[in-house]
C-alpha cells in the first residue's frame, strides 16, 4: 500500500492505516465482529513498520497489554465492539487512573448482551460516560466518514500523548464495513514526545518510575482526582469539535453523530425541497460534547430533532446543552436497523409542523 | 553498626551480608510472620546477584502485595487483579531488554487471572512470575481461594471446603507445565532455612531463564498466612510442611532446575 495516494478501502482498514500513520507500533487485539479486519490488518502491517501485533486471550487481556505497553512509553492501541468494550472498562479505568495514553476503537453493534452484528449507535453511553468505574471518562471522537475515521485515528495518538489519557474512537458496524476513498498520508509520523515518566529501558541516572492508580489515603486520591478534573476542564476548553451544515435560519435543529448524520443530510435536502429549513449539528468530539455551541444555536431554533440509531443516548447531552431553549424530539432506531433518509425526512417535516 | 552504600567498611572488615540494593530501605507492611517479607528479600537478592537491578521491572498484583512496588528500587507497575501477566507482556514486548517480574497471590493468579497466566505460559512470554500461594484471599480478610484445601475453613467456606459444594483446589504448576512455552516451572516453600535457600535458587533460575530468552518461568511459593489461618507462624509453617505439600508437592515440573 503506497502512501500519499487515494485508496478505496474498508473502514476497519482505514482506521488501522490511520493508526499506523499516527505512530501506533503496538496493537493488542481480539476477534469480534464487526471489527475483525482491524486485528487482521494490524497482524499484516505492524511487522512492516517494526511494530508488534499480539492477539490477546480476551479483551480483558488486550486492554491490560495496552496498559503495560503504554506505561512503557509506547503508542499502543486496541479495538473491539460493544461486548468487548464492556470487558475493557476496568482496564480503561486503570489507564485513566495511572494517566496513561492509548487509543481504543469501538465499532459498535446491536446490544445489549450479545445483541447482533448489525450497526448501532448504542455505545454512546459506555464511550462517553465510560473509562469504567470512578471519576474518569474517555475522550471520545465520532467520525462520520472513512476519511474522518482515518484522520481522527491518526490524530488520536497525539491527543492521547498530549493529555496522557485514553482516547476512544466511537464508530459503528456500518462505518467499519463500508468502503470509501481515503487520502492516505505517509507513514512517517514524527517521533512521539519524550516520556520521562515511562517505565522500562536500562535505568541510568533517573529515579524509578511507577505506573499506578492506587492512592489509599483519601486525601492523596483527592489530589489525583483533582488533577483529572483539571484535565477534563482543559480538554473541554481545547478539544471540542463539531460540524454544522444547512440553513442559516433553521426551523429545526437536527442533531446526529457518525454515519447517521450523513443520512440526516440526505433527509434534510429532501425536506428542504418541501420548504423545511433545517440545520445539522454534528458533534465530532462526543466527549467533550460541544455544549456551548449547541446551547447558543438552540436559543434561536424552536425545534430540535435528535436522530440516533439507538434507544437514545446522545439525547442526554443534547438535553443538558439545550435545556428549555428548544423543544427536543428523539427519533430512534432500535435493534441494529438502519435509519433511512426518507424516514428521517418524514419525521423532520412532522417536527417542523408540516405533516 | 549501620553501613551505608556511600561509605566503605574499614579494611579489616568485610561485608558478608547486607540489604539488597533493589530492596527499598523501608519497613514492610505485611503481617507478623507473613512470608511475603522473605520472598521479597530473596527475589531482591536474586536481582542483585544477577546484576539486573537497573533493568528490573516489578508488577504488583491486587492482594496483600499490592504495595510491592514500594519495596523494590526499580521501575514498577500496579496491575488490575489477575492481569499482571498481560501487563508484563505489554512491557516486555516494548522493552525486551528488561527483566520483567510479576508478583502475584493465589486469588490474583489462579482465580481471576487464570486465563492470563495460562496464555502467558503458552505464549512462552519472556517474563517471570512469582506466585505466592497461601490458600486464602489475605487482603480481603480470609475468603476461600482456588487453592484452599478441602476441609479448610475460611470466611466463605465456614463449614470447611467441600468438594461437592466448592470443588477441588487448583494446581497451577502441574497445569502450566503441560504448555510448551513454559521453560521453567518449580514449586517451593519458605518455611525453614533449607526451603528458603531452595526457593532462592529456583527464583534465580527462573530469572536466568528469562534473561537467556528461554521462555516463560514461574515459581510457586507455598506461603503461610498466620492471620487468616488462625495459626501462629510456627504452627502455620508446620501446616505447610504436613498438609499443603500433600496437595501441592514441591519440585520442578518443567525445565531443568539446579539442585
Amino acid at each position: 500500500m503506497s502512501s500519499g495516494n487515494v485508496v478505496f478501502m474498508k473502514g476497519n482498514e482505514a482506521a488501522s492505516e490511520g493508526a499506523i500513520a499516527g505512530g501506533c507500533r503496538f496493537f493488542f487485539g481480539y476477534p469480534i465482529t464487526p471489527q475483525n479486519e482491524i486485528p487482521e490488518y494490524m497482524a499484516r502491517h505492524m511487522p512492516e513498520v517494526g511494530g508488534v501485533y499480539l492477539q490477546a486471550e480476551s479483551e480483558v487481556a488486550a486492554i491490560s497489554m495496552v496498559f503495560g505497553a503504554a506505561a512503557a512509553g509506547a503508542r499502543a492501541m486496541t479495538s473491539s465492539s460493544g461486548p468487548g468494550i464492556a470487558l475493557m472498562q476496568e482496564g480503561l479505568s486503570y489507564l485513566v487512573g495511572a494517566r496513561l495514553p492509548c487509543v481504543v476503537i469501538d465499532m459498535a453493534r446491536g446490544g445489549p448482551g450479545l445483541g447482533n452484528i448489525a450497526t448501532s449507535q448504542s455505545d454512546y453511553w459506555i464511550a462517553t460516560r465510560g473509562a469504567g468505574h470512578g471519576d474518569g471518562r474517555c475522550i471520545t471522537l465520532a467520525p462520520a466518514s472513512l476519511q474522518e475515521l482515518y484522520d481522527l485515528t491518526c490524530e488520536a495518538f497525539d491527543i492521547a500523548d498530549r493529555y496522557r489519557h485514553p482516547v476512544m474512537i466511537l464508530g459503528e458496524a456500518s462505518l467499519g464495513q463500508m468502503m470509501e476513498p481515503v487520502a492516505l498520508r505517509p507513514r512517517d509520523r514524527a517521533t512521539p514526545p519524550p516520556k520521562p515518566w515511562a517505565v522500562g529501558g536500562i535505568r541510568e541516572g533517573r529515579p524509578a518510575n511507577l505506573a499506578n492508580s492506587l492512592y489509599a489515603q483519601p486525601v492523596d486520591l483527592a489530589v489525583e482526582n483533582q488533577k483529572l478534573m483539571d484535565l477534563y476542564e482543559q480538554v473541554e476548553r481545547e478539544l471540542v469539535r463539531w460540524e454544522e451544515t444547512g440553513d442559516d435560519d433553521p426551523e429545526v435543529l437536527v442533531v446526529a453523530f457518525g454515519v447517521v448524520a450523513r443520512s440526516c443530510q440526505t433527509a434534510m435536502a429532501h425536506a428542504a425541497q418541501a420548504g423545511v429549513r433545517s440545520r445539522l449539528f454534528r458533534p465530532i468530539t462526543v466527549y467533550p460534547f460541544p455544549m456551548a455551541r449547541l446551547r447558543k444555536l438552540a436559543e434561536r431554533v424552536p425545534q430540535t430533532l435528535v436522530v440516533e440509531a439507538s434507544g437514545g443516548q446522545m439525547i442526554d447531552d443534547v438535553q443538558i446543552a439545550v435545556g428549555n431553549r428548544s423543544n427536543v424530539t428523539l427519533m430512534r432506531k432500535l435493534g441494529g436497523l438502519m435509519i433511512y433518509p426518507e424516514d428521517i425526512a418524514a419525521r423532520l417535516s412532522e417536527v417542523a409542523g408540516r405533516a | 553498626m549501620v553501613e551505608s552504600p556511600a561509605s566503605a567498611p574499614p579494611e579489616t572488615m568485610h561485608v558478608v551480608a547486607k540489604r539488597p540494593e533493589v530492596l527499598a530501605d523501608i519497613p514492610f507492611t505485611y503481617c507478623p510472620g507473613c512470608t511475603h517479607g522473605t520472598i521479597h528479600r530473596i527475589l531482591a537478592e536474586c536481582i542483585d546477584d544477577l546484576g539486573v537491578g537497573n533493568r528490573a521491572v516489578v508488577i504488583a498484583p491486587v492482594g496483600c502485595a499490592v504495595w510491592a512496588y514500594r519495596f523494590f528500587n526499580c521501575d514498577a507497575l500496579q496491575a488490575a487483579h489477575g492481569r499482571a501477566p498481560a501487563v508484563a507482556t505489554g512491557v516486555k514486548r516494548v522493552h525486551p531488554e528488561n527483566v520483567v517480574v510479576t508478583y502475584q497471590g493465589d486469588g490474583d493468579l489462579a482465580a481471576i487471572g487464570a486465563a492470563e497466566i495460562i496464555h502467558a505460559a503458552a505464549r512462552g512470554e519472556r517474563i517471570t512470575c512469582v506466585y505466592v500461594n497461601n490458600a486464602v484471599y489475605g487482603m480481603t480478610q480470609g475468603q476461600m481461594a482456588p487453592t484452599t484445601l478441602l476441609g479448610q475453613k475460611t470466611t466463605t467456606s465456614p463449614l470447611g471446603r467441600d468438594a461437592r459444594r466448592e470443588g477441588f483446589p487448583l494446581r497451577v504448576c502441574e497445569m502450566l507445565a503441560t504448555q510448551d512455552g513454559a521453560a521453567y516451572i518449580e514449586r517451593v516453600t519458605v518455611v525453614d532455612p533449607p526451603s528458603i535457600r531452595r526457593a532462592k535458587r529456583a527464583i534465580r533460575r527462573a530469572l536466568e531463564v528469562q534473561i537467556n530468552d528461554e521462555g516463560f518461568s514461574l515459581v510457586e511459593v507455598l506461603s503461610i498466612c498466620p492471620t487468616w489461618w488462625g495459626k501462629p507462624p510456627r504452627e502455620a509453617a508446620e501446616w505447610v510442611r504436613t498438609e499443603m505439600v500433600k496437595q501441592y508437592p514441591l519440585g520442578v515440573f518443567r525445565g531443568a532446575g539446579k539442585g
